[in-house]
């Protein structure tokens, strides 16, 4: 039985290295929250096609599974839940940033 | 220790200025990521999960203290407070940001440090014993022949593209801290007969398929080391495999090619090589060695200091025996329980330099065990520098213990892992503290790596733990019988891996499996091991399939 097609395109930015989200306004976010799911593997693609061109804001992008959560999406792979958090040894990475 | 010349600093500062335009150009939109990313990575600059990573190479492991400062500005200013030491005697800065690189290469400039070569299929940072120059046990110091090796291999024309990465490392000890058997070139330096010369391995690696070094020649005089490790790389350029990057090292061009064919390869290489160096190698050597004359060590009190027991206790677990008399080598453990292995913060790293300035002869050294040295420490220095140590975190007495874990950084950093590294040692640390055992297990060597690339050294540990992903869990295989010394072995797997909650405890079976089995207390680990083999301890690890194997 195929699952259902659950993806967000993500990429690390340019400037700062961080962990970015393509968003549902069309720019990349820093928050796993505002990431859009693509339901099917067409659009997907095209994003990232359309990601790759963007070569002077983010740099390595990527489609990552993806599990809907009461919050919003959330990374299906402990990888991607690792990045969406930061290192687990110091609270630097997004998880600084969150804390303000 | 060696100082820059000015050609040296010329040469620096080029190619930080070349760096620094291809940077703008990169900021600006004139370079994409494809043409960007082999120029950052010829100087040391990655992308990691969460930012870019800047690698920093420490030759040879040596340091002084405006170096350590230098490293210590780069964490406050630029970085989040610290850094972190790696397996490779390099360091890593986790979180610089692509427009700051260039000030910070130019701030590791102005103290001889660089991050060439730290990155790419190139010769990588020349490795060496930490307690080179220092040692009662060595033969003759190996870092003149490191530096010589660095200044070769440094933007060498013919080496920037070779078909995977080189790495080389020296001892001049025969008791052999350098890992020198577990390297693309490994280079044990020996003595016959008053005369220095080399025994040179080759074709040593850990990976994906883990290689001791095969000896390619027994002794090979000093004079004609450098020609000979050219011909080395050279055959390796032209037959090493290109088409597959898990069979570009040079352990696998040499288990496919044979090692009496390169052998004879090598040879015949080296006769042109030989006699195109025209002496010119030799005459760098000496003047190189100029640099590395020892510090003039001064007699000291022979009255011994009164000891507290918790100085006793770091005596006994982080002291050295020095070449002269009146000195020690201290290794400050930078793995207190609990903490990332191998990570120091500006305010630790200030202190060692301070410390190598005020009592050190200005030295400091970076292990490949994640630990830093005071390589010449008056004895009497000793109650102080502790009471120094202490007053910032560094004074753990734990060197040759179970929390003097190596990890690589794992998942917790790197793009590679598969798994985390980093909070397994410290559980491992802090586990085997709070329940009492650490003393009681005494010399033990446990290392992780977060991957099958091994940066964490697994396969010669004694007990060796590698990070996978298996179906999307992180889970934790268990090799037994590794040896990272001159008795260099690769470890055994013990059998199927542990999930991270079942890891602690399978290895509190396995080391209270050991103290039962040991032959008094004066065994180690390591020697129960191979007296025993790992049917007994198998059976501690996997309690369930011994039982099932009796019901059967």
């Amino acid at each position: 039985m195929s699952r259902d097609y659950s993806k967000i395109l993500t990429a690390n930015d340019l400037r700062l290295g961080d962990v970015v989200y393509w968003a549902a306004d069309q720019r990349w976010a820093r928050g796993i929250t505002d990431a859009v799911v693509f339901a099917d593997s067409a659009t997907a693609e095209a994003a990232l096609a359309a990601a790759f061109a963007q070569s002077d804001l983010v740099v390595g992008p990527y489609l990552v599974d993806a599990i809907t959560t009461e919050t919003g999406p959330a990374p299906a792979h402990f990888r991607e839940a690792f990045r969406m958090r930061g290192p687990s040894n110091y609270p630097h990475g997004k998880q600084e940033q969150a804390q303000g | 220790m060696y100082r820059y010349t000015e050609f040296d600093e010329s040469f620096l500062r080029a190619r930080n200025a070349q760096f620094r335009a291809q940077v703008a150009r990169r900021l600006s939109g004139e370079l994409t990521e494809d043409e960007f990313k082999p120029l950052r990575l010829m100087n040391g600059l990655y992308l990691q999960l969460h930012a870019y990573m800047l690698r920093v190479a420490i030759p040879y492991g040596t340091l002084n203290s405006a170096q350590m400062r230098a490293l210590a500005r780069v964490a406050r200013q630029w970085d989040k407070g610290y850094g972190h030491f790696t397996t490779r005697q390099n360091i890593q800065f986790n979180w610089p940001k692509l427009e700051d690189v260039p000030d910070i290469l130019d701030a590791f400039a102005e103290v001889g440090l660089h991050a060439i070569q730290t990155s790419g299929n190139t010769v990588r940072n020349v490795t060496a014993d930490h307690f080179a120059g220092a040692a009662a046990d060595e033969i003759a110091d190996p870092r003149p022949v490191a530096e010589l090796i660095r200044q070769w291999s440094t933007d060498h024309p013919e080496f920037q593209f070779l078909p995977r990465k080189f790495k080389i490392a020296v001892t001049g000890s025969p008791n052999d801290r350098a890992v020198t058997a577990a390297h693309d070139i490994g280079l044990r330096l020996v003595a016959r007969e008053g005369e220095i010369g080399y025994q040179v391995l080759v074709g040593g690696g850990l990976g994906r398929t883990p290689m001791i070094g095969k000896v390619l020649a027994e002794f090979l005089p000093e004079a004609d080391l450098l020609p000979y490790i050219e011909a080395i790389v050279a055959v390796y350029n032209l037959i090493g495999r290109r088409d597959n990057k898990y069979k570009a090292r040079i352990k696998i061009t040499l288990h496919e090619t044979g090692l009496d064919e390169i052998k004879r390869l090598v040879e015949e290489e080296f006769i042109p090589r030989r006699a195109a160096f025209k002496g010119v190698d030799q005459r760098l050597l000496a003047e190189i060695r100029g640099h590395f004359a020892p510090p003039e060590f001064i007699k000291g009190d022979n009255g011994a200091p009164p000891l507290s027991p918790a100085l006793r206790a770091f005596i006994d677990s982080n002291v050295t025996a020095h070449r002269h008399a009146d000195y020690a080598i201290v290794t400050v453990s930078m793995k207190s329980h609990g903490a990332t292995p191998g990570d120091a913060t500006a305010a630790q790293m200030e202190v060692l330099a301070d410390l190598a300035e005020t009592y050190g002869h200005d030295e400091l050294r970076i292990s490949h065990e994640q630990n830093a040295i005071l390589p010449h420490i008056p004895r009497a220095a000793l109650p102080d520098l502790y009471q120094r140590l202490k007053a910032v975190g560094l004074a753990t007495a734990n060197i040759g213990k179970i929390s003097d874990i190596i990890a690589c950084p794992g998942m917790d950093y790197c793009a590679l892992a598969t798994a985390r590294s980093i909070p397994i040692a410290q559980e491992i640390a802090t586990h085997f503290r709070d329940i009492g055992l650490e003393e009681e297990i005494g010399a033990l060597k446990i290392k992780i790596s977060g991957c099958i690339n091994a940066c964490g050294h697994h396969h010669v540990g004694h007990i060796g733990i590698l990070g996978l992903d298996r179906a999307g869990v992180e889970n934790y295989q268990i090799t037994l019988g590794g040896d990272h010394t001159e008795a260099a072995a690769i470890g055994e797997r013990a059998g199927p891996g542990f999930s991270a909650d079942a890891l602690i405890p399978a290895l509190e079976r396995l080391l209270r499996a050991y103290l039962t089995l040991r032959d008094g207390v004066d065994e180690p680990f390591i020697t129960t091991y191979r007296r025993l083999g790992l049917g007994p301890f198998k059976a501690a690890l996997y309690p369930q399939e011994g039982a099932q194997d009796v019901a059967a």
